[in-house]
């Protein structure tokens, strides 16, 4: 069990990105975000959970729904926005938009928007770990989709045969976009096919930050006693559409769950329920709301304030 | 110390890779075959032996996440030399040449640095048919981001190998097979840059533009046309990216008269960059249209009569010359040209 205070910071994460992400669900039908949004609301315990166990500056690399990557690597609620709006105060000088956000300086090393690409990269940087002996763990973050592409295997196969430092971790909505799992697996289930490879498994209840937490801190453990890569495999609820800020109940392609299941997929609610029930006060959480709240309404406005990037940054940086 | 010796292209490469990872231990190679016995065609040797298998090893047929393993590395601040026996299997490769390796630079705002060589083997070899002969230059210096080499001679497969190793962008460096046995004279301690194109041979006559393997069938044909009063200036590209348009527009300048010899398709090729180049730089002073050369619109024949029409060559760069200036066709009876059995030996 987590003691009240680690709890409390996590709560401070988790709301830092859904209220992030409330913000550009307001904000966005103003067509002043001029960048696809795929947010991550219900996916938000599993990179806020396994990088609070991250030594900081851990090497991280992340997929196009990376908000709460971001946010809990960085706490940089100016800088997102910033990007989000397409200013030159954005962690790509607005040139990267949402779905390429990074920050090397944290460790965030890339996030990309096409599936699987930044598996390798993390590959990569274990085997730079590796090479110059040590052991640091590398993170990648990846939907289930991913696990479709074969770099994934390419990968997996790669850091399994040399034993790198790298945690796979499996964000599993069972969508890819609109496909459920079911329309695009050939084999039982994820956890089944990695089981064949020389790496460690772990599985969680990735709507559960309590749960993504202690299961983050067992395969962590397993890979320092014995180096092998770590596959850790969460499943979660996505609430909205694939890209954009709207709910698609409607759509026909899946059911909406019941008002008891949305609570229980609800990672911010369940982590409040936790800490109510064990004794935090509801002043003390609304509290938290406030100042994350305010955190997140100065970087929206500010940024809508900061300048674009001017002419000549457009070929700027593309070569050193 | 004198650090001049003759070498073959082969080992030139292999001398350009001792000498950066000795001087630098961030700089390893990986790949398939660089570790085993046969080497690349002998440009890894020794590497494995000298500094282990840590920074010289072998990998599994994984071409597209390799290529990302590289990029990891990378930008965490190593210096990998990615090597395929082949340019083709780039294709594999292409999405994270062209999605990531090209782009993560401009959208970490230029905080990350990409520091990798992708090194491939092009072109001709013994039948070596449609997925065993491309370049594909042009397609790679299409994407803003990477830089890409095309070395000719020994000295340059040192020089320009040492030069991309140390740039801090992704670099696809392309060697030609048959070069391979090629042999020169490499002095150590002569330092090259990317971006500098070279005047292989001077004249007066016509400019012929060439890349990789086109210098040595432009040199044999310049000294054909030499002996009828025909002096061709040959300049070397050297590096498609970043090009040095000046020395090849203050060539054409001077001879008004230009063929482009690339190693590759024609249509939407580098050759028609090169000729949109030097439209534009000498348009008032070109006496006639660029002429283009290169492989023909098919894919590439295994059948030695085929494959001969197939690639561009000394004599189909005479003939061209010939048209430009409107002269009369030389008789190429009796000229020896270069064919594989004077050199080069199959399988491979």
């Amino acid at each position: 069990m987590l003691d009240k205070k680690e709890a409390l910071s996590l709560y401070q994460k988790l709301v830092l990105v859904r209220l992030a992400e409330e913000t550009i669900r307001e904000e966005y039908f103003k067509d002043e975000m001029k960048t696809p949004v795929h947010l991550g609301i219900g996916a938000e315990a599993i990179s806020v959970g396994v990088c609070h166990c991250l030594p900081s500056g851990t090497k991280t690399f992340g997929t196009y729904r990376n908000h709460a990557l971001y946010l809990a690597v960085t706490g940089d609620t100016d800088g997102f926005f910033a990007e989000l709006y397409g200013r030159l105060s954005g962690p790509g000088k607005g040139k990267a938009g949402s779905m390429h956000l990074c920050a090397p300086e944290h460790g965030l090393m890339a996030t990309s928007a096409v599936v699987g690409t930044t598996i390798p990269l993390a590959v990569g940087a274990a085997l730079a770990n590796a090479y110059r002996k040590t052991s640091d763990v590398v993170t990648v973050f990846f939907g289930d989709g991913a696990v479709e592409e074969g770099a994934f295997w390419e990968s997996l196969n790669f850091a399994s045969l040399k034993r790198l430092p790298v945690l796979f971790v499996c964000e599993d909505n069972g969508l890819a976009i609109h496909a459920h799992a079911r329309e695009r697996r050939g084999f039982r289930s994820i956890p089944d096919a990695v089981r064949a490879f020389e790496c460690h498994l772990g599985a969680g209840d990735g709507s559960d930050i309590v749960d993504v937490v202690q299961s983050t801190r067992a395969m962590l453990g397993q890979m320092s006693q014995e180096p092998k890569p770590g596959f850790l495999h969460f499943t979660y609820f996505r609430f909205l559409e694939h890209v954009g800020p709207r709910e698609d109940f409607d759509a026909g392609y899946r059911e909406k769950p019941s008002p008891q299941e949305l609570e229980r997929l609800d990672p911010v609610r369940r982590l409040e329920r936790e800490l109510l029930r064990r004794g935090v006060a509801p002043s003390a959480l609304e509290t938290i709301r406030a100042e994350a709240s305010a955190k997140v309404r100065r970087g929206a406005e500010e940024a809508q304030k900061a300048p674009f990037a001017p002419p000549a940054e457009l070929t700027t940086d593309v070569w050193t | 110390m004198d650090v001049k010796s003759l070498m073959t292209f082969r080992e030139a490469l292999n001398l350009a890779l001792v000498r950066e990872m000795e001087e630098d231990p961030s700089v390893f190679v990986f790949g398939l075959d660089v570790a085993d016995h046969k080497r690349i065609f002998g440009s890894t040797q020794n590497l494995v032996e000298k500094f282990g298998t840590e920074r010289c090893f072998g990998t599994p047929l994984s071409e597209d996440a390799m290529t990302g393993v590289a990029l990891g590395a990378a930008i965490s601040g190593l210096r990998p030399v990615h090597v395929h026996i082949r340019a083709d299997f780039l294709l594999l490769a292409m999405n994270q040449i062209g999605n990531m390796m090209s782009n993560l630079r401009y959208m970490s705002g230029g905080k990350l640095t990409i520091p990798l060589v992708l090194r491939a083997v092009i072109g001709r070899g013994w039948g070596q048919s449609a997925q065993h002969s491309k370049s594909l230059h042009g397609i790679f210096a299409h994407f803003p981001g990477l830089k890409v080499v095309v070395p000719t001679t020994p000295q340059d497969a040192y020089g320009l190998l040492r030069a991309s190793i140390r740039d801090d962008n992704p670099v696809i460096f392309l060697e030609h097979r048959w070069l391979y046995d090629i042999s020169g004279e490499v002095d150590e301690n002569e330092a090259a840059a990317l971006g500098q194109a070279a005047v292989r041979r001077e004249g007066d006559a016509v400019t012929l533009v060439c890349t990789s393997w086109m210098n040595v069938e432009a040199l044999k044909a310049a000294e054909i046309l030499s002996r009828r009063g025909v002096e061709v200036e040959i300049v070397d590209v050297r590096t498609v990216t970043p090009l040095d348009e000046e020395t090849i527009v203050s060539s054409v300048n001077r001879t008004r008269h230009c063929v482009v010899a690339d190693y590759d398709w024609i249509f939407c090729g580098f050759g028609a960059e090169l000729a949109a180049v030097i439209g534009q730089g000498c348009f008032g002073r070109l006496k006639r249209p660029v002429e283009r050369l290169g492989f023909a619109p098919a894919p590439c024949p295994t059948t030695r009569p085929l494959e001969n029409l197939f690639y561009p060559s000394a004599p189909t760069i005479i003939r061209a010359v010939e048209k430009l200036l409107g002269l009369a066709e030389t008789d190429l009876r009796g000229e020896s040209f270069y064919s594989y059995e004077q050199r080069f030996k199959g399988p491979f």
